[in-house]
């Protein structure tokens, strides 16, 4: 497939390598600690063996970013109390099924009778709400800034078209303030991020220079083939070796300064910045979207009453260490013991995304690959 | 479910004033929204997530990346050669 197989070239993925184990000087006890934010390039990374290709002195850290990963409990509780009301249809991304709650998941709410359905686009939920006039059909509305336009949009279309049983349960986030949590925080080791790169085609990478500029840190904006990788590990240990902190553009084929236009004007209708939780990590300031005042009507929590669920975190799963960085999975006593994919104690060990998964997969029980592919 | 990939545009129509097209993913083809990109046209590649376009992937971009993988390592190589090369020489003059 063109923009993919050549994306995947192992002989210029050799000569990625070789310039970057060139280019680097530090040495394995002192490595250069650079996170990707988004669990996409999580996936990319730990399937292709990037990590384990690279020289010793670059230590590569698993950020928070997966959606599904940073849902809070509370708001998965909420799901699953509205999923389990006969007259609804709960409608959601495929990776949300299988994430616990306090006591079930909505695979299981569904086995109870509850009428739980996938979809690939929240205009799928919508469809079903307008096909469907006596059920209520609610749609679970998480993700970063790369999915807040389609989820805006459903919502949107949901009041042109008068389609009123149709809602919104909204858990959005933003890459920039985490990002900004993490560079801030006593204990980061965080010495460069890559910056995930959907998430800057819609948002534009603009949004970065005020972080790089306060924290003096790298930040490149980086695409998910395993050349996009590898190039933006380049720039950013270039940048360190340099002694530079700068916001550079590593997947300029996709993403521009200014990002999508458009779908930035739609998101800013439909929903305004909040406080928002962030699972195993807490609340992160003006980390998250909801739904503007305007469209109101179309938010779940108030239609089924469920805002006052709030819901503890399990005491075993160390996730949030996960997602800050601070451990890797294969660290957690629970990994692959009390905790796998079958039986996850975290979502970080249940999204295809989500580092704990991800590590699982490629049998990186003990940090030894015992076979990849 | 932040997956977004790329696919060739086959076609685009309206459906009921939004811009829809039909996408191919090396095969399998899927209805998505173009709302967001008005002036994306019939044989562009284009990112997709969750059934919307988010982004036209630029042609001219693509290549000049790959052209700068390709040339990675050619310059120290040739570079690295010269210094060699005087290195002997200034050798064989001191010697």
């Amino acid at each position: 497939m063109k923009y993919l197989d050549e994306f995947r070239d192992p002989e210029l993925a050799g000569r990625l390598f070789a310039e970057i184990e060139r280019i680097t000087t530090r040495p394995a006890d002192r490595p250069w600690a650079i996170m990707e934010v988004c669990g996409g390039q999580t996936h990319s990374i730990i399937r292709n063996g990037i990590d384990q290709l690279l020289p010793e002195g670059i230590e590569l850290i698993h950020g928070p970013g997966c959606p599904v990963c940073v849902t809070p409990l509370g708001v998965i509780d909420k799901a699953l109390e509205i999923a389990s009301r006969p007259e609804v249809i709960f409608c959601s991304f495929g990776d949300m099924l299988r994430v616990p709650g306090s006591h079930r998941d909505l695979f299981r709410v569904r086995s109870e009778g509850g009428d739980v359905r996938v979809v690939y686009s929240p205009l799928d939920a919508l469809d079903l709400a307008e096909d469907n006039p006596d059920r209520q059909v609610v749609f679970f509305a998480i993700g970063f800034e790369t999915t807040a336009p389609a989820n805006a949009m459903a919502v949107h279309q949901a009041a042109q078209r008068g389609i009123d049983n149709f809602s919104v349960l909204v858990s959005h986030v933003l890459v920039p303030p985490a990002i900004e949590a993490i560079a801030s925080s006593p204990t980061s080791r965080v010495d460069g991020f890559l910056a995930a790169g959907h998430v800057c085609s819609v948002m534009g990478t603009n949004q970065y220079d005020p972080l790089v500029e306060e924290w003096s840190v790298p930040i490149v904006v980086t695409g998910f083939e395993p050349l996009d990788v590898l190039e933006g590990i380049r720039r950013v240990v270039a940048q360190l070796e340099e002694g530079r902190s700068e916001l550079e553009n590593a997947y300029p084929r996709v993403v521009s300064a200014a990002g999508n236009v458009a779908a930035q004007a739609m998101v800013e209708d439909v929903f305004e910045v909040c406080d928002r939780q962030w699972r195993g990590i807490g609340e992160i300031p003006v980390s998250g979207w909801r739904l503007s005042q305007r469209y109101r009507e179309f938010d779940a929590e108030v239609r089924f009453d469920v805002i006052r669920i709030d819901s503890p975190e399990s005491e075993l799963c160390r996730s949030g260490e996960v997602l800050q960085g601070l451990i890797k999975p294969n660290q957690c006593e629970a990994f692959g013991t009390t905790c796998n994919p079958r039986n996850p104690l975290g979502a970080t060990m249940v999204s295809s995304e989500g580092a704990c998964a991800a590590y699982y997969q490629y049998r990186r029980l003990d940090g030894q690959a015992v076979s990849v592919g | 479910m932040c997956l977004a990939v790329p696919g060739k545009i086959i076609d685009i129509r309206d459906e009921r004033g939004t811009r829809m097209a039909t996408i191919d993913f090396d095969g399998i083809s899927k209805d998505i929204c173009l709302a967001y990109l008005p002036d994306i046209e019939v044989g562009d590649y284009a990112i997709v997530h969750v059934g919307f376009a988010i982004s036209k992937i630029d042609e001219a971009s693509a290549r000049e990346t790959l052209a700068m993988f390709r040339d990675l390592g050619i310059l120290e190589e040739e570079l690295g050669q010269e210094t060699a090369e005087g290195i002997e020489a200034q050798e064989g003059a001191a010697s």
